[in-house]
Formats: C-alpha cells, sequence, structure tokens
C-alpha cells in the first residue's frame, strides 16, 4: 500500500502540491487524473524520490520512502515514462535489461537477453526488434519496449506517466489493454497518471482527481460518472465552460 | 545610487562564486563516485574511445599546423638576432611546454565538452536521467565518472601524440623551408628537450581533460528544458572549458616553471 499525506511541493512561489493525502491499496490501478500542469506528474516523482516533497510523508508498505536503502526500494518500482526515455546508445534488448545487467543481483548477458525478448514478446513485439535501436522504432513500439522495460523486473509497484500521449487511438487503445493485462497477471499496484478518459476507464480500478494541488475527489471508477463534483464532471467530459478555468 | 552601483556590481560576482561553488562541489562529487563502486566498465571504454581515439585527427592537424608555422615564426623573429638556428629546440620546447597541451585541450573542449553537454542535457530533458535513477543506477556513476576518468587519462596521451605531430610539423617546415639539415634538426631537438618539458605538458594534459568532461557532464545534467536549453548548455560548457583551461594553464605553468 502507497499513502501520501499532506505531502507539499513549490518551485519558486509556484506552489504545485498543496496537501496530498491519498492512498493505494496493493494490487489495485489508481489513475490519477487532472488538467495539464496540475502537478501529475510531480506527485509521482515525489513518491519515486526524483522530487524531494517540501513537506509531507510518503509510505510504502508503512515505511517511509526517503529512508532505508534506496537501491532496494527503487528495485521494488517500474515506471513507464512519458516519452518512453530509453536510452538512445543501447540496443532494445539491453535497455528493457537494464536493470537485470546490473546491481548486485545481476544475470549472465545471455539470461537477461533471454528475459528481455520473453518480455517484449509480452508486449507484442517481435525477438527481431531486440537487436535494434530506440531510433527505429515507431512511437508505440517505443512505448511497448518502455513498457516491457517497466514489468522486467517483475517489480511490485509500476507508475504510468501519460502513458498513450502522442499515441494515436487505436494504439492508444493497445497500450492500454497492455497495461490492465500486465497490471491484472502480475498483482502489480499501479499508478498512472493521465488525462486521457479512455486510458482512465480502461485501466483504473480508482480515480483520484488532482487540482489545485490537492486531491478533489477520489473513488471507484464505476462510481466516476455519477459524482456530483462539478470539478470532476467538467473534466471528465471535456468541457469548456465549469469551475477550472480554461485559458483561451 | 552608490547603493545600486554597488548591488550591480555585486549580483554578477555573486553569481559567478556560487556557479563556481556548484561546480567545485561538483567535481568533489564525481571524485567521489570515482573511489567507490559500481564502475561501470563498458561505459569507460566507450567515453575513452569517444574522446581519445575520435580525438585525434583534429589534435593531430591542429599540432602538425602549429608546429609548422611555429618553426616560421621562430626562424623569422630570430632572423632579428641572429638566432634562426634555434628552431629545432624552441619549436619543441614551446609545443611540448604550451602549445601542445593547450591546444590539445581547447580542441578536445570544442570537440568534446559540446557533446558530452548535449548529449547528457538531451538525456535530461527526455528524462531519460530519471529513468536511469528509477533503475538503480546512480547517474554520477554511469554518465560523470566514465566520461571524466576517460578524458583525464586520454588527453595526456592525446597531448604526447599531439606534440610528437607538432615537432614533426616544424621539422618537416624546417628541412623544406628553412634550409635546415634533418638529422641536425632532430638532434638539436632531443639535446635540448628535457623530461619535465614533456612531463609537465602530460601533467596539464590530465588537467585540461578533467575540466573539459567536468563541465560538459555540470552543464548537460544542469541543463534547461528544450533544445534551447540544451543548445545553451552546450554553449556554456564550451566556453567554461575554454576559459578554464587557460586560466589553469596559467597557474600550472606558474607552479612548474617559477622558482
Amino acid at each position: 500500500m502507497i499513502t501520501l499525506s499532506g505531502v507539499h511541493k513549490s518551485f519558486g512561489p509556484n506552489r504545485v502540491l498543496r496537501g496530498v493525502d491519498l492512498t493505494i491499496a496493493k494490487g489495485q490501478s489508481m489513475v490519477i487524473i487532472g488538467g495539464s500542469g496540475t502537478g501529475k506528474s510531480v506527485l509521482l516523482k515525489c513518491v519515486l524520490g526524483l522530487v524531494k516533497p517540501d513537506a509531507g510523508t510518503i509510505t510504502l508498505e508503512g515505511q517511509d520512502v526517503t529512508r532505508g536503502d534506496r537501491d532496494a526500494f527503487l528495485a521494488r518500482f517500474g515506471m513507464l515514462f512519458q516519452g518512453g526515455a530509453l536510452f538512445d546508445s543501447l540496443r532494445v534488448w539491453e535497455n528493457v535489461a537494464f536493470r537485470l545487467l546490473r546491481g548486485p543481483a545481476a544475470m549472465p548477458k545471455d539470461q537477461a537477453r533471454a528475459v528481455a525478448i520473453e518480455k517484449l514478446r509480452r508486449v507484442g513485439l517481435k525477438p527481431s526488434v531486440a537487436d535494434l535501436f530506440p531510433g527505429e522504432l515507431s512511437g508505440g513500439m517505443q512505448k511497448r519496449v518502455g513498457l516491457a522495460r517497466a514489468i522486467a523486473a517483475n517489480p511490485e509497484v509500476i507508475f504510468f506517466d501519460e502513458p498513450t500521449t502522442g499515441l494515436d487511438p487505436i494504439m492508444s487503445g493497445v497500450i492500454n489493454a497492455l497495461i490492465r493485462e500486465i497490471v491484472v497477471e502480475m498483482g502489480s499496484t499501479a499508478m498512472t497518471i493521465t488525462h486521457d478518459m479512455s486510458s482512465v476507464r480502461a485501466i483504473a480500478d480508482q480515480v483520484a482527481m488532482l487540482h489545485d494541488g490537492v486531491i478533489r475527489w477520489s473513488g471507484p471508477v464505476g462510481e466516476m460518472d455519477a459524482a456530483p463534483d462539478p470539478y470532476l464532471q467538467q473534466f471528465i467530459h471535456g468541457r469548456a465552460t465549469g469551475p477550472i478555468e480554461g485559458v483561451r | 545610487m552608490i547603493a545600486r552601483l554597488l548591488a550591480q556590481i555585486g549580483r554578477p560576482v555573486l553569481a559567478v562564486l556560487a556557479a563556481f561553488g556548484r561546480v567545485t562541489l561538483f567535481g568533489a562529487d564525481t571524485l567521489r563516485h570515482m573511489v567507490t563502486p559500481p564502475f561501470y566498465g563498458r561505459e569507460f571504454a566507450i567515453a575513452l574511445l569517444q574522446i581519445g581515439w575520435f580525438s585525434l585527427p583534429v589534435v593531430g592537424l591542429t599540432a602538425f599546423f602549429t608546429g609548422g608555422a611555429l618553426a616560421l615564426q621562430i626562424y623569422s623573429g630570430g632572423a632579428r638576432f641572429s638566432a634562426e638556428a634555434v628552431v629545432p629546440q624552441i619549436v619543441a620546447i614551446g609545443m611540448a611546454r604550451e602549445l601542445g597541451p593547450v591546444l590539445g585541450g581547447l580542441m578536445v573542449a570544442a570537440r568534446v565538452a559540446s557533446s558530452i553537454a548535449a548529449e547528457i542535457g538531451t538525456m535530461k530533458v527526455t528524462e531519460q536521467i530519471d529513468a536511469l535513477v528509477t533503475l538503480s543506477t546512480h547517474p554520477m556513476k554511469y554518465l560523470t565518472v566514465p566520461r571524466v576518468l576517460a578524458a583525464t587519462l586520454a588527453v595526456p596521451l592525446l597531448v604526447a601524440v599531439g606534440d610528437s605531430i607538432g615537432i614533426s610539423g616544424g621539422w618537416l617546415v624546417g628541412i623544406t623551408k628553412l634550409g635546415f639539415n634533418s638529422a641536425t634538426y632532430l638532434k638539436n631537438t632531443t639535446d635540448f628537450l628535457e623530461f619535465w618539458d614533456v612531463g609537465s605538458g602530460l601533467v596539464k594534459g590530465a588537467v585540461f581533460g578533467f575540466i573539459v568532461a567536468l563541465m560538459g557532464c555540470y552543464f548537460g545534467m544542469n541543463s534547461g528544458r528544450g533544445a534551447q536549453g540544451v543548445g545553451a548548455a552546450t554553449k556554456a560548457a564550451v566556453v567554461a572549458a575554454s576559459v578554464m583551461i587557460l586560466a589553469a594553464n596559467y597557474v600550472l605553468t606558474g607552479m612548474f616553471f617559477t622558482s
């Protein structure tokens, strides 16, 4: 279980997170929605320790994420970045097997390559892709490779940062379905940030809406459409008018 | 009025001092990570190839033409006081002590500091640095240490090769255009060149290599957002590395050759 209590983060005068309280139950898929610039990515990076919160606590299974062995902590996570964040200088299989090839529990190269090819197959990519470089792949294929890298070490928790941004609707549907299948299959806890409502409906067990630096609404995905919160309703229906100010 | 003037002077001075402090801390952090595991041998080998081997043509050509031009200058200048015969000795000493390491360092700064800053800056803006962290890999250990170590070891070798090529350039000009006897030219070169002339240049090369890679990594890691941020980081890395090489050269020359 991941618990965030009173998490604050500012960048200069810009107060991005103003006291985020959120609980993600073990094995659940939590999707965090909210407009661009509301701090969704910052929240996710706070959990991973990539950004240090100014105040508040974040715990994983009751342990403060800022204390203890950092490598051991990070080994429990997998992450799919918005743009894939694949290492250009490494081949696809080396990207997928990056964690497997390094650290105290490093695998022999052949074994790591076999695992990488298996994970690539799991996300619908042929073994022939393994020896290509990321620059030779389409955006959708890069997302799949990023997904394969995120699940390569069978993590307990997987984060997905805008998994369908920049993809066509069909490829978005494929990625959403893959994420859902993998999360269910691996029994992992998942935290996804997106503003793509089709992703929300495909991936989420629980939904939380971040607005003005706090969690505005949270609940099961099935209750989202009937929720009375006007901010949530404006966002999920994409209305130009409502309590959330649009920039014209 | 006076307070405003002082503030206008003080602000950039403080900014420069703060930047110098950040670079110093970054350098200290790099040295600390250099002596603690894990080490990334593959990344070190790639950096050695990129920084050392692929810089050879540009350093070699620079040294060759510099050695030739130096021979011409010393000959024409020396003619004013009948000292044309010192061309071999001055070319050798000038290349080994000063021009080999400084021009080699500057050429490597132009080629390597820019490419390191651009590469790491791009990795930063495309979240590859964040990805490294989430994969339990320290960016300083994986990106900075191999490059700084490789540059510190490779640049002295480049300087040594550059010295040889520069002296050869002087020799070629000496025997083809200035009327020197080949054997006499080479004998004068070897007789008057002392070990420390070459050794001091190699030490300078190591310091310049460290500076070049450190600046490339520092500005890359602190790159701003987007293409403009990476471009600014690249430019700043080359400028800072070049200025620091010239400043370090003055300090090292003072240390080595003034008693």
